[in-house]
């Protein structure tokens, strides 16, 4: 039975079929709000919550939050993503920089980055470094291990072959290295963007002035379940942007790799 | 080409205690090599080369001399070291004693710019595409106008802008031979690279090899497992087993050379009869008394 709707309604249905649990979802929702099965102090009815976000953005506090936030999330992801990759690409390349270096990074690694939160906020306090440390440390892990694995899984028979045609040095690395890694590294990438969202909710709920976690926060202590939900659904976009952002990349940076070509964002 | 060139052929200098040079005699006055600004082939010359690999002997106290512009094919079986000969030639490989010498242009050496090879798998770099692969290591202006052109020179004009992914086999090959003659090298290095195709792109390939040699007129050296591949093409055939030469022999047909040929027939049996014979390589049993023969058997 389904098989014949489906293919008569192919091309309409494939694109609505994804969407139609979470309406189902959000209808039901709505009805159960509605009917009063559902307090507004557990989940207030989904119009509610539309409702508090045209306000927020009526008001301009939603930019201002967003903003907040999205500049930590991607200061934290230059600072430590940045860091890892530097440091893959050394530990990776030089056999002495592994030695020296990746089994304190390997040690490192197996602490959660939220287990540092009491130490993070002595050592800054509660100010602005302190979040954007926490993000740093929790998305520096992801971006180093892939970088070390990308550079270290380089097809060998292919760095032969490139030395052998006379390319060393600087013309190996970024002609043949590089881009043999690169693969994995936006793997990191992806990784480091997903965790980049947890780390900073955990970091703004700690203690801020401003930012979506500040205004989740905020709403709680005045029960305000719709601008809590706003802040919720707003992470899941950011985070949604974030991967397709990166997914972008892939395609652009791995447009000759048959694994990356016409994968659905 | 011209009738210069040809003319140009005999005047060459030759290399130094080879007698006649019979390679370069064969092909006789065949179009050797095309433009002005070519040099013509390297001379190899390999003294009490040994190598091993651990406790492993590979090569062992291995005298060889390939004359410049000979074609010369190394036969064997698996894991006789015909590849690691090739290597050592390629400098990916260092001999542990002896010496490979290329004549005025020095020791063998990694990145030798002389010399260039083709690998079993053809190693295209997949994040370029096929110009920008065959532009590998180039430098100079005129870069991608050569690649062009190498890539023509292999049929595959129209694929500049291809990835590898999309390729097949036998046209990464062509890519890999393409980057490979764009440097000009004056000793072309073949290990196996026609191993993985099917019948008839091997057949396609062995023409266009041996098309682009004469022209270039470079010195080549071909490993495979294939005997009738090593007699299509080489002047030369010879078969690397118990770690040294075993069998040295020039292949005595003309060119262009046909399969079907009788003569052809007769040679590849010979070579395969000695690669088979090989690993019962007991010497043969003295003439036993007519006494002892009844125990024998």
């Amino acid at each position: 039975m389904s098989a014949s709707f489906v293919s008569r309604f192919e091309p309409l249905a494939r694109r609505l079929l994804p969407w139609a649990l979470p309406l189902a979802l959000a209808a039901l929702w709505e009805i159960s709000a509605r009917a009063g099965w559902l307090s507004t102090r557990v989940l207030p009815e989904p119009l509610a919550v539309l409702r508090a976000l045209g306000g927020l953005v009526r008001s301009g506090e939603l930019w201002q939050h967003v903003s907040v936030s999205t500049w930590r999330a991607f200061t934290g992801l230059a600072l430590g993503g940045g860091l890892g990759l530097l440091l893959g690409l050394l530990t990776g390349s030089f056999r002495g920089a592994e030695t020296l270096l990746d089994t304190s990074l390997q040690m490192l690694r197996n602490i959660p980055a939220l287990a540092l939160v009491p130490l993070v906020i002595l050592w800054f306090g509660i100010e602005e470094s302190a979040k954007l440390f926490l993000v740093a440390v929790g998305v520096f892990f992801p971006m180093y291990l892939n970088t070390f694995h990308g550079i270290r899984s380089v097809d060998r028979g292919l760095i032969e072959m490139a030395r052998s045609y006379g390319l060393g040095g600087w013309r190996l690395y970024s002609q043949v290295i590089l881009p043999g890694a690169l693969p994995s590294i936006l793997v990191g990438l992806r990784f480091s963007l997903g965790l980049m969202w947890v780390l900073l909710i955990v970091a703004e709920t700690v203690s801020a002035q401003a930012g979506i976690g500040y205004m989740t926060m905020n709403a709680r202590e005045f029960l305000q379940t719709d601008v809590v939900v706003v802040g919720i659904l707003l992470y899941a976009v950011l985070g949604k942007a974030a991967d397709v952002a990166a997914k972008g990349l892939e395609r652009w940076w791995l447009r000759w790799h048959p694994g990356y070509q016409g994968a659905s964002a | 080409m011209n009738l210069l060139t040809g003319l140009e052929l005999e005047l060459q200098p030759h290399a130094v205690g080879r007698p006649a040079l019979p390679a370069v005699a064969a092909r006789g006055l065949a179009l050797k090599r095309q433009g002005p600004a070519h040099a013509p082939g390297l001379a190899v010359e390999i003294s009490g080369v040994s190598k091993a690999f651990g406790e492993r002997q590979v090569l062992r106290d291995l005298e060889l001399s390939i004359a410049p512009g000979e074609f010369v094919a190394l036969v064997g079986r698996s894991g006789c070291g015909k590849s690691t000969l090739l290597r050592l030639l390629a400098g990916l490989e260092a001999p542990g004693e002896g010496r490979i010498g290329f004549g005025a242009a020095g020791a063998a050496r990694a990145a030798h710019p002389d010399v260039r090879m083709m690998f079993q798998d053809a190693r295209l770099l997949p994040w370029k595409r096929v110009a920008d692969n065959i532009a590998l290591g180039l430098d100079g202006p005129d870069v991608l106008p050569r690649a062009r052109e190498a890539l023509a020179q292999v049929g595959l004009a129209d694929r500049a802008h291809d990835w590898p992914a999309v390729l097949s086999g036998g046209q990464r090959q062509r890519v890999a031979l393409a980057r490979a003659l764009v440097h000009r090298p004056r000793l072309l290095l073949l290990d196996e690279p026609l191993g993985a195709l099917d019948a008839l792109t091997r057949i396609e390939m062995h023409a266009l090899i041996e098309r682009l040699w004469l022209q270039h007129g470079f010195t080549a050296v071909l490993v495979t497992h294939d005997v009738a591949e090593a007699v299509a093409l080489a002047d030369r055939v010879l078969l690397i087993e118990d770690q040294r030469v075993a069998f040295d022999e020039r292949v005595p047909l003309p060119r262009p050379r046909s399969r079907g040929h009788a003569a052809f027939a007769a040679f590849e049996e010979r070579v395969l009869r000695q690669v088979l014979r090989q690993p019962a390589a007991e010497p043969p049993p003295p003439p036993l008394p007519v006494l002892q023969l009844r125990w024998a058997v």
